[in-house]
Parts: C-alpha cells; sequence; structure tokens
C-alpha cells in the first residue's frame, strides 16, 4: 500500500542509494513528530487496514468527524430516510464561509465602492463571478435545504420528546438562515438589492410598538444609506456566523444527546 | 438512605423469627454451625477464622469496634454474643441498595447498529461531492444578479422582497401590514417552535398523526402558492399578471 505513493526526488541522488521508498516512508511515519501528529488509526500512520478498532479509530481521532458517534442505528444511514438534508444544510454553510472568505477580499462596504468592488470582482478578479455565482446560488439552496429538512424532521415526527428542545434549536437556526440570506441581499448594493432590502424592511417596520425603532436600528437611519450597508455588512460576515455557528454546536450536540435521529419509523 | 426493597425486610424478618425459635442457640460462638439452615442462600457469609481474627484484634469489650457490624434493623445486643456476631446472628448487614442503571446503564436492547466509517461518511462524502459538483456547474452557466447600481430616486416596479420573503410581500396585499408583516410570520415561527411541546401524541407513524401531517402539508402548499404567485403573477404596481404577459424576464434575477 506504500508503494503505492511513489515519488521520486528527480535529482538523480536516488540510484546510487538505493532506499527503497516504503522503506524511506515508514521511517517518516514512525519518527516522533509523525506520530505527534496523527492520532492512532489515522490513515496516515501505517495505512488503513479495516478492522472494527480502526473503524472506530477514525471517528474518534479525527477532530472533523468526531462530531458524529462511532456507530448509528442502521436505518439513520440511509438516504431514502434524512435526504441528507441537514448534512447538506451544514456543507452549504461551509460551501458558504470559504466562498464568502474569497469575497471579502474584494469588497468594501460603502455605498460608494460596494457595486463597483462587485463589478470589478467579476471581470478582473481570477475566477470572481464564478465564486460570486457560487455563494449566491449556495445561500439560495441552504434557504431551501434548511427548509426542506425542517419539513423532513417533521413529517418523521422528530420534533417530540426528547427532541422538543432540538426542534426549537432548529428553528432558530432556520431563522439565522433566513437572516443571514436577507443581509447578504444588500451587499452588491444594486437595484435588485436595495429595493427588495427596502420592501423586507418596511415590513419589519411594522412591529407592533417598537416598529420604527426597530427600522431605525436597522437600516442605521431613516433610509437605506452606507451606514445600513456596513451594519448589514458586519451581521452578515461576522454576527450571525457566529451566532449560527453557535447554534449548530447545540444542534448537532443534542442530536447526539437525544439518542441519534429520530426512528425508524 | 436508599428504602430498603421490601423482599429484603421480609427475609429479614424471616431470619429474625427463625433465630427468636432457637432462642440462644447461636450463643455458642460458632455463627457458621448456628445459621447453617438459614446460609444456604447466601454465600456471602464472613468465614468463622476471620471472624475470630477480627474478634481477637478489635478487642472483646468494644462496641466501636464492631460498629459497621452492627444491623441497621437495631435490636437490642445481646452480650453474650461474639463481638462479630450481629444481634440476629447476622455476620453482615445490608448498607445500602444499589439500583441496577445507577452505576452503569445497561441497555436492554443493543439495537442494529452500523458503523459511522465507511457506512455513513461515504454517504455524506459522496452527498458533499454531488452538491458541490452541482453548484460549480450551475454556477458556470447561470451568473449571479447583478442589476444597476443602487439607486434610491429610481422606484422598480414591482419592488419585490428576496423569494423567500414573497409569501410575506403577498400577505400584505390582504392584511394589514402589521398583521402580514409581523403577526402572521411570528405566530408562525412561535408555532412551529412550540409543536414539540403542544403535539402530545407521542407516535412517529404517518398513519397515526394524519392531522399533524395534513396541516403541516396545507401550511406548506399555502406557502409555496403565494411564494409562486408572489414570484410570477405579480407585475406592475403588483397587480395579478400571467406570467407571460409582459414578457418572460429572467427568473434567476434572485
Amino acid at each position: 500500500m506504500a508503494k503505492q505513493i511513489t515519488r521520486g526526488n528527480g535529482d538523480g541522488t536516488d540510484s546510487k542509494r538505493r532506499v527503497p521508498i516504503g522503506e524511506r516512508l515508514a521511517k517518516v511515519q514512525g519518527s516522533p513528530l509523525w506520530t505527534s501528529i496523527f492520532r492512532p488509526g489515522s490513515i496516515f500512520r501505517k495505512g488503513y487496514t479495516d478492522s472494527p478498532r480502526n473503524r472506530s479509530y477514525v471517528i474518534m481521532n479525527s477532530v472533523l468527524f468526531h462530531l458524529h458517534p462511532v456507530k448509528v442505528k442502521r436505518h439513520a444511514v440511509k438516504v431514502s430516510y434524512t435526504l441528507c438534508l441537514g448534512g447538506l444544510s451544514f456543507f452549504l454553510f461551509i460551501h458558504l464561509t470559504v466562498t464568502g472568505i474569497f469575497l471579502m477580499f474584494f469588497y468594501r462596504p460603502t455605498a460608494a465602492q460596494a457595486w463597483n468592488d462587485i463589478a470589478s470582482l467579476q471581470t478582473s478578479v481570477t475566477f470572481g463571478l464564478l465564486v460570486r455565482n457560487m455563494h449566491r446560488w449556495a445561500a439560495h439552496l441552504m434557504v431551501l435545504s434548511v427548509f426542506l429538512h425542517m419539513a423532513r424532521v417533521f413529517y418523521h415526527g422528530a420534533y417530540k420528546p426528547p427532541r422538543e428542545f432540538n426542534w426549537v434549536i432548529g428553528i432558530i437556526l432556520l431563522t439565522l438562515t433566513l437572516l443571514l440570506s436577507f443581509t447578504g441581499y444588500l451587499l452588491p448594493w444594486d437595484q435588485l438589492a436595495l429595493w427588495a432590502v427596502t420592501v423586507g424592511t418596511n415590513m419589519m417596520g411594522y412591529t407592533p410598538v417598537f416598529g420604527s425603532q426597530v427600522r431605525f436600528v436597522l437600516l442605521g437611519g431613516a433610509e437605506i444609506g452606507t451606514d445600513t450597508l456596513l451594519r448589514w455588512y458586519v451581521l452578515h460576515v461576522l454576527m450571525f456566523p457566529f451566532f449560527i455557528v453557535i447554534f449548530m454546536a447545540i444542534h448537532f450536540w443534542r442530536v447526539r444527546k437525544d439518542g441519534g435521529i429520530s426512528g425508524p419509523l | 438512605m436508599t428504602e430498603i426493597p421490601e423482599h429484603l425486610l421480609k427475609r429479614a424478618q424471616e431470619r429474625r423469627a427463625r433465630l427468636a425459635g432457637q432462642a440462644g442457640g447461636a450463643s455458642s460462638g460458632e455463627p457458621g454451625a448456628t445459621e447453617s439452615q438459614a446460609s444456604a442462600e447466601d454465600g456471602e457469609k464472613i468465614p468463622a477464622h476471620l471472624l475470630q481474627r477480627i474478634a481477637q484484634a478489635g478487642g472483646q469489650g468494644q462496641p466501636g469496634a464492631v460498629a459497621t457490624a452492627t444491623p441497621a434493623t437495631a435490636a437490642p445486643v445481646a452480650p453474650s454474643r461474639p463481638a462479630a456476631v450481629g444481634p440476629a446472628g447476622h455476620t453482615q448487614r445490608l448498607l445500602t441498595v444499589v439500583k441496577a442503571g445507577s452505576i452503569q446503564d445497561v441497555k436492554a436492547t443493543p439495537g442494529d447498529k452500523v458503523h459511522v466509517w465507511p457506512h455513513l461518511l461515504v454517504v455524506e462524502f459522496v452527498a458533499a461531492l454531488a452538491m458541490t459538483a452541482f453548484l460549480l456547474v450551475f454556477s458556470m452557466f447561470v451568473n449571479a444578479p447583478l442589476l444597476g447600481l443602487a439607486n434610491p430616486n429610481l422606484t422598480p416596479n414591482p419592488s419585490k422582497a428576496p423569494w423567500y420573503f414573497l409569501g410575506l410581500q403577498e400577505l400584505l396585499t390582504m392584511f394589514h401590514p402589521m398583521v402580514a408583516g409581523v403577526t402572521i410570520p411570528g405566530m408562525g415561527l412561535i408555532g412551529l417552535g412550540a409543536a414539540g411541546y403542544i403535539d402530545k401524541n407521542p407516535s412517529q407513524k404517518p398513519e397515526d398523526r394524519k392531522f399533524a401531517v395534513s396541516l403541516l402539508t396545507v401550511f406548506m402548499m399555502f406557502w409555496a402558492t403565494l411564494v409562486i404567485i408572489g414570484s410570477f403573477f405579480r407585475g406592475e404596481g403588483f397587480n395579478f399578471i400571467m406570467p407571460w404577459e409582459q414578457g418572460v424576464h429572467d427568473i434567476f434575477d434572485l
């Protein structure tokens, strides 16, 4: 298995000493530095051999995978049951984070610069248009997948005890998703953004008692302007992601604490 | 202190009664012999030689040394008994009852489980890959909209909210803005969140929960209809039109 990774150094010194690659690799993999980085069971240690023990190690010794339990109910891995919607929502969030960070490098949230930045991102930044497109479509897909995930969970009766609190967390996540999408909507600062947000914030302005105050705080003024842009930018790239990550952590943790996903029906 | 289960109390009662019947036979100093009938069921009696050793080490005249061996079912201590033996001839007593499950939760049914790696991770990986591929290809062919620079003095007609708020905007044509924009979505979200506390039906089977299932279905169909009307059937002045009346514009302007 180690022989598959053949990386000659290409400078010709190889031919003189003739140390087999596998041997060299084994030496590296046995070194204290290497073993300090990769935990037992990692495929980077000694290759992966399939055994129940290693299957457990893969989950336990990976910071990414250990969100999962080592074992799950058999029906829980069926795509026909979950449709993967929760996982896809999370994956879209990661996708949006990565593409969003890219976009942040080329964007200034002021009324004078925002639209021009987007326009030049599309025309003069390598992959700028593609990444912006992906960010936009992933955002719409995330709204859709979070919504469908909610419907799936409802139809499976998974909002019932003992999962009733996690359902509440899920509703909060749905709200945060909508808020993230809506705050991002303004940022291109084009006619579509401006007027969609005008319609949206006018609706929020009808909040009983505090209506005009709510609208004022949201807009950072009486009208949508450069202050609104800065405000929504900070909400979009920092505050709502911060909150949604916290609630996602609680959501995933509670899935496990409440006994894994629901079912089988 | 933990409640002593009834059957243990009953057993103690029986034994006390039996020993009372034997009347002083237990004072011979050899508990193993005197209780041979009763000890058949419990093999955990302290062996006689150990008891003797305890008695010698602790000193016969000191009840404090054997305080741990004094039974909870306190009866007057007969002075003639060996120090290590309880008043009813017991050589042990019930300190506490540890209920099953209080130390280790033994699962009655192990259940049918599979390893997450590879069974779940592979599914997730494929799903993520398919999603990325779809997103990439879709983004290559369909550009995100970028209309002209925002102009507060030029109101487009119609002005529409993002598609997921178009249901609300549609409600605006029917109700007072406070009802349509705040009350209905607010109540909707709160009601949805409270579903787990309102719905007392414990079953998860769709056939047992026809009402809940139909309620959500009706709600979602209603909502989808509003969003579709708002997206495609609203023209100038937000008046109702057929989608083709004003020409088919870019449906991906969202």
